[in-house]
């Protein structure tokens, strides 16, 4: 039998040496599993413009060349002192939307023509929901999407983060034909809709709640930027030619 | 721990053992077939039902097991005769969770996508029964080199029934192996679909459910173990 001082000794030694060991491998591991997260976010941003690829250099090589990233305000204003990468979207899709900074990733196609890219965030039924959705250039039309999650479960509301339901919001519209902001809707077959076809998307069987709050996120995250729509809009005069 | 596996008979409880002695060899050996966690001592089912809709997660998640449960039973065992009793599932806790973290952080900085797939269940393994049981049950008693081996043939014992679940669910579930598409699309052309069944978590219990009928039927040691 140890005595008590053993004891106590005992944990405390093995604590620290055990604390000493992950503090080393955290610290040694951690520029590469930035690198890897960073890496990721961009894959994804490529992924909403439906550009598809897991090869590391093509990835950074694309999306150095071709995007751009800006920070907003709901006001339309472009925050220029601001990085998107300093930007946790978390913290800000809680605030009311006058006081949030968002991210705004603009892809530069062939031919010059632009693609907006729109972070989304919000919750799904077992923890964060998040993706990028992307569109056109008449900023109502969507070119494409990207969906991805924490823990929603497999075969069902994890299908959000499957092609057949991000697919799915191509060539949807976010406003209405009056021109007010509708978002595009995630709903169940059997809802009633009044809006038109293009303003929805099926939602998930089995995965109502995911499906829900995609559908929230989607219309918590795009409202706050129709105002910088709106002034790219009439600083561009509606039609396409920018720059040059 | 010296290296004189020649001749020496093994059954001998001589000082100095053969490394792979057939006591030592057996002890790597049974947790394959005859005591395998999952189909006989029907420990570690939790994960083996979530990482095994592919392939390539199961081999990496099994990989994992196998160091967390080789290098547990290790440094446990070297630690036997000074862990106080009384803190003695405390000690072991720690030491598994820290082999685990190291797992999961290296997977997060060479295999972000692998580890992605396998989110909590990295961090599962600690409360993975098997893990804990072999502590308990071999490495508190046993010398350094025989609990290592007892937890390689644990790790292994889970990684075989963890893959071969893996294989039925993604061939039938996906068509496709490790990514590549095995099932032809004349087949698909001709009316075949891919079960979805097979990618939901039932699926593995049923495919170890027919496991551990088929090794029952096969192995007459199992018979008659309940």
């Amino acid at each position: 039998m140890h005595s008590n001082s053993y004891t106590l000794l005992y944990a405390a030694a093995i604590s620290v040496v055990t604390a000493i060991i992950l503090a080393v491998t955290s610290e040694g591991l951690k520029p590469l599993q930035e690198a890897n997260v960073a890496l990721d976010t961009k894959k994804n941003i490529l992924r909403s413009v439906r550009i598809a690829s897991e090869d590391r250099a093509t990835i950074e090589q694309t999306y150095n060349a071709n995007v751009q990233e800006l920070v907003v305000n709901s006001a339309g204003e472009v925050l220029s002192d601001v990085s998107a990468k300093s930007i946790r979207l978390k913290d800000q899709v809680n605030k009311a939307p006058e006081a949030r900074q968002m991210p705004l990733y603009v892809y530069t196609g062939e031919a010059g023509k632009k693609y907006y890219v729109v972070p989304v965030y919000g919750v799904g039924l077992w923890g964060p929901i998040w993706g990028y959705l992307a569109l056109e250039d008449d900023f109502n039309t969507v070119y494409g999407s990207f969906f991805d999650h924490k823990g929603e479960t497999p075969g069902l509301g994890a299908e959000i983060a499957e092609k057949p339901f991000q697919e799915q919001f191509q060539g949807k519209k976010i406003m209405s034909d009056q021109d007010k902001f509708v978002s595009v809707r995630v709903v169940k077959k059997a809802d009633k809709f009044t809006l038109g076809d293009e303003h929805r998307v099926d939602g998930i069987s089995g995965g109502t709640i995911t499906s829900r709050g995609v559908d929230a996120m989607l219309r918590n995250c795009i409202e706050p930027y129709l105002s910088y729509f709106e002034t790219v809009k009439s600083s561009t005069g509606a039609v396409m030619p920018e720059s040059k | 721990m010296s290296v004189e596996s020649t001749s020496a008979p093994a059954v001998q409880e001589k000082k100095k053992e053969a490394l792979f002695s057939k006591k030592n060899v057996r002890t790597l050996r049974d947790p394959l077939d005859d005591n395998n966690p999952i189909t006989v001592q029907v420990l570690g089912i939790c994960s083996a039902l979530a990482v095994t809709v592919q392939v390539k997660p199961a081999l990496i998640m099994a990989a994992g097991v196998i160091f967390v449960t080789a290098f547990s039973n290790l440094i446990t065992s070297m630690l036997r005769n000074s862990i106080p009793n009384r803190v003695r599932i405390i000690v072991q806790l720690i030491i598994v969770a820290t082999l685990v973290t190291i797992v999961d952080q290296v997977l997060k900085a060479y295999m972000f996508d692998v580890s992605k797939k396998l989110s909590v269940f990295v961090g599962l393994i600690i409360t993975n029964c098997i893990v804990m049981g072999r502590l308990e049950a071999f490495a508190l008693a046993q010398k350094p080199w025989p609990s290592f081996l007892d937890g390689v043939g644990n790790g292994l014992g889970y990684g075989i029934i963890l893959v071969v679940v893996a294989i039925f669910r993604e061939l039938f579930g996906a068509g496709t192996l490790l990514g590549f598409h095995v099932i032809p699309q004349w087949a698909y052309d001709h009316g075949y679909v891919n079960n979805g069944l097979m990618v939901l978590p039932p699926a593995a219990l049923f495919v170890i459910g027919m496991y551990i009928w088929v090794q029952r039927s096969w192995n007459k040691k199992l018979v008659n173990v309940s």
